[in-house]
């Protein structure tokens, strides 16, 4: 840029300090403009950052964190003496064989007496745990007082009653009757008639279905017009006889359907689009019920004031119901999207009305291995074998790094053979990790035969993984450490061995822990490189040594992730943040560390 | 000496002067020269420190005066790519004679350095870490005296004593090279080396040190790195005063400052470079 005003002499004064002013003014302005760009920018990638951090976490406890409660239920079990230990020996063996099983479905099935045939008896007991009865049986055998009466009994349910009442599964409504109602029972089928529009709502709702019905409808129908351009596109090229007529007959067949679909569309939005009248209901629609006169009545057919269908909990009488005395119970999600079907939702929903259905903090969850059934799915044993894991790591990382570090750092001789090991130390650094596990199956497995799935071998593993990032963080802190006091020492008399390890190591060291700590945070985060030497594998036991099958953290999250188990999804979350407690954890420490033994030279 | 053609060698120096013959040499150098990778620093130093009297090695930065000084304990040991040839004798003995223990050199040779360096750890571990390591107390109490008198000697002890336990870091920067030179002292050293030891203190301090390095002198002989002519003045019998990597003149530091026989000598003391 050329100012017009200053002449192109050499000679002359370039600006006179009025012009110098101004041109700083001008230039200033930029360079403050620039500065608050450049702050923009990173008040904006930090807030970025932030805010990615906070969705992250947001999601992972939005999903995670009802997976730290379980649903239990409390049920009156009789604990007859004679049942469970008739000579009334004691003896836990005696104890332990009792049919707790049975103990278990009596008391389940007496809450509701009404129900009855096989199937229905089967979903009612489907609702407790499997492992309902051993753990009726353990609490006895810890407390063989609870023998001889009739005892309440907290026991877990299973993972889709579990679901159903943290409301994962479906929305559940409950209104309030408007209208005064009477009751109708024809051969086991009761219509409730009220005097408002009570189930407007439901009618609404199916005639949505409806209208979605009737689009499929529209759709399967256009699908086939489809058809018939092919099949009429193959005529015209003349086929051979027998093949035209079964082209024709292919035709015809299509057209029917088409006109099928068509007129089942059309009164589909008819009875969609028409106000009033009475609907029939199907699985593919919202549940609706009416609770009257302590019994519940699910709805097969409805209108806008009166609802009919089979009676799920018998009622007291059919004596007319007061407006406020009954209710209008809806589950959202249709009966044949959910796990927990409409009996089972009921009886669900009248002990948790009974306050005998809770959800209680969930120790089963913090306590036992992995297991096929959510409910009974716990974190213990991956944290087990992580420990394992990461206690071979650590005891084998730390003095080699530590080692070779020293060793790299203050005694070896600068020639081209430590350029060599330097560059390619940095190297494993950046080596993916599954190679690591590859190397680990191949060497560790294969070559030295140790055992597979083992805390052990993925501890040798991951150690290769680390070794990397430990040497680099030694040296890096052996490197602050300022040589004036290796001066000293010297000077002092000392030998090289002991300015190391008298004054430069304990120096050294707060780094070298920080250093350490983030590779066993790295460790602990790690799965690939596992998979490849069998940490994968599904274990129930708690590892109780290095040598046991074990998994870790993240790879039972992995596991999780991949289970079908509406159930697992909150676990899988749950499981997430007790890992990422454990990491924050450890860096917090790693941060601490620094900060205590910060040396100020 | 060996005579060199290279012109680019400045004639090396005036003959040293005959030294007094009441004091006895304590470390005798001969045709010292040290290297760098293949970068001559000194060149054939000739010299003898006076037992029980204070050198002061003097001449502008880069002269090699810090280099010659480190030497004479062997430090140039640990800097890669650094050959010392010629001879440093202590007590008749060669102290590069590869049978000599570094260790037990500088057991003999104390250091003291520019930058007062205290290990982060408290007082009386920084005076008891020599004695330590060379095994000179047999229990706690002896350790305590040592550590007491070298205090004491380094004029340290009376501000110190209540807080022997604190770290040697948390003292003012006087007081930290005072702990150095209490740690030095503390192995009973023969001769003890300074680096410009106060070069990072200031004027008080300064005085302080140079106060106690006229104490010192009773027991110990010292040598002495300055850059300030008035200290190498205040402080020292004998003066040695180096330019590009030679000994140009040696002597006694009155005549030296007074009647300088060099003059490149005459030229730096007055100012004229450096």
């Amino acid at each position: 840029m050329t100012d017009a005003t200053v002449p192109n002499d050499p000679a002359a004064p370039v600006r006179d300090a009025e012009g110098i002013a101004a041109a700083v003014q001008k230039s200033l302005k930029k360079r403050y403009a620039r500065e608050t760009r450049f702050k923009l920018y990173g008040v904006a990638a930090i807030g970025f950052a932030l805010a990615v951090l906070v969705l992250l976490f947001f999601t992972i406890i939005s999903n995670g964190y009802t997976a730290f409660v379980q649903t239990k239920v409390q049920l009156p079990i009789d604990l007859a003496q004679s049942e469970i230990d008739p000579d009334g020996s004691g003896d836990p063996e005696v104890i332990g064989k009792a049919n707790y099983r049975s103990l278990v479905f009596n008391a389940m099935r007496g809450e509701f007496p009404s129900v009855s045939g096989r199937t229905n008896r089967r979903a009612l007991t489907g609702l407790l745990s499997s492992g309902a009865d051993f753990e009726l049986r353990e609490a006895v055998l810890a407390d063989p007082s609870l023998i001889g009466g009739v005892r309440q009994v907290w026991l877990t349910m299973s993972d889709d009653a579990d679901v159903f009442i943290k409301g994962r599964s479906t929305d559940v409504d409950l209104a309030d009757g408007r209208g005064r109602v009477s009751l109708f029972d024809e051969s086991g089928v009761v219509t409730v008639t009220s005097g408002e529009d009570d189930f407007a709502q439901a009618l609404t709702d199916v005639k949505d279905a409806l209208a979605e019905q009737a689009v499929r409808a529209e759709n399967e129908a256009a699908r086939r017009q489809g058809s018939i351009a092919l099949f009429t596109a193959a005529l015209n090229e003349n086929p051979s006889e027998e093949k035209a007529a079964e082209l024709r007959e292919d035709l015809e067949r299509t057209r029917a359907e088409i006109i099928d679909f068509e007129a089942r569309a059309a009164d589909l939005r008819d009875r969609a689009a028409a106000a009033g009248g009475e609907e029939a209901m199907d699985s593919s629609m919202p549940s609706y019920f009416a609770v009257v006169n302590g019994g519940v009545v699910k709805a097969t057919s409805v209108s806008a004031n009166s609802l009919t269908g089979e009676v799920i909990l018998p009622l007291d009488s059919l004596d007319p119901a007061a407006a406020g005395d009954w209710r209008v119970l809806s589950l959202e999600t249709p009966e044949e999207s959910r796990r927990v079907k409409d009996n089972q939702a009921v009886w669900l929903w009248t002990l948790q009305q009974e306050g005998k259905v809770e959800t209680k903090f969930n120790t089963t969850f913090f306590t036992a291995g992995d297991s096929r059934e959510p409910e009974q799915a716990g974190i213990w044993g991956a944290a087990v074998g992580s420990f394992w894991t990461l206690l071979v790591t650590l005891l084998l990382s730390f003095p080699i790094g530590v080692m070779a570090a020293v060793y790299l750092e203050e005694f070896a001789p600068k020639n081209r053979w430590t350029d060599l090991v330097e560059v390619n130390i940095n190297n494993l650094a950046a080596v993916p990790s599954i190679v690591f596990g590859l190397l680990g199956l191949a060497m560790f497995l294969n070559v030295f035969g140790l055992p597979r799935s083992a805390p052990l071998v993925g501890g040798m593993v991951l150690t290769l993984m680390t070794l990397p990032t430990i040497i680099i963080a030694s040296r890096a802190a052996l490197k602050s450490v300022p040589p004036s006091i290796r001066e000293a020492a010297l000077g002092m008399g000392a030998s090289r061995l002991q300015a190391m390890t008298h004054h430069v190591l304990p120096l050294a060291l707060p780094g070298m822990l920080t250093g350490t700590i983030i590779g066993m945070a790295q460790a602990l985060g790690e799965t690939a490189p596992l998979l490849m030497i069998g940490m994968v594998a599904f274990i129930v036991d708690i590892p109780g040594g290095m040598t046991d099958p074990a998994t870790v953290l993240p790879v039972q999250i992995f596991l999780w992730a991949d289970a079908p188990e509406r159930a697992f999804v909150e676990r899988t979350s749950a499981a997430i943040m007790v890992l990422l407690g454990f990491l924050i954890l450890m860096n917090l420490t790693a941060v601490l560390l620094r900060k205590k033994f910060e040396t100020r030279w | 000496m060996s005579m060199t053609e290279d012109s680019q060698t400045p004639e090396a120096s005036t003959p040293v002067e005959t030294l007094t013959t009441e004091t006895t040499p304590k470390m005798i150098g001969r045709d010292v020269s040290v290297f760098y990778a293949d970068k001559q620093a000194l060149f054939d130093v000739d010299i003898d420190i006076v037992e029980k009297e204070v050198t002061a090695l003097i001449g502008p930065s880069g002269c090699g005066k810090s280099t010659f000084l480190r030497c004479m304990n062997r430090m140039n040991d640990v800097i890669e790519g650094c050959s010392v040839t010629g001879t440093i004798s202590m007590d008749d003995g060669d102290i590069y004679d590869p049978k000599v223990d570094v260790v037990q050199l500088r057991a003999r040779v104390g250091m003291v350095f520019q930058k007062p360096n205290p290990f982060p750890k408290s007082i009386y571990e920084n005076v008891a870490y020599g004695p330590r390591i060379h095994g000179l107390a047999a229990n706690k109490a002896e350790m305590d005296a040592i550590v007491e008198s070298s205090l004491r000697r380094a004029s340290l002890w009376e501000e110190v004593k209540d807080r022997l336990e604190q770290p040697g870091t948390g003292l003012s920067g006087g007081q930290q090279q005072r702990l150095c030179i209490a740690r030095a002292i503390a192995v009973e050293p023969e001769v003890i080396l300074m680096d410009e030891p106060c070069s990072a203190l200031d004027p008080i301090a300064t005085a302080r040190i140079e106060e106690l390095i006229h104490e010192l002198r009773e027991n110990f002989t010292i040598v002495i790195v300055t850059h300030s002519m008035q200290q190498a003045a205040r402080v020292s019998q004998k003066t040695a005063f180096f330019h590009l990597g030679n000994l140009v003149e040696y002597g006694e530091t009155e005549v030296l400052f007074t009647n300088p026989s060099d003059e490149r000598t005459q030229g730096y003391i007055t100012g004229r470079f450096g």
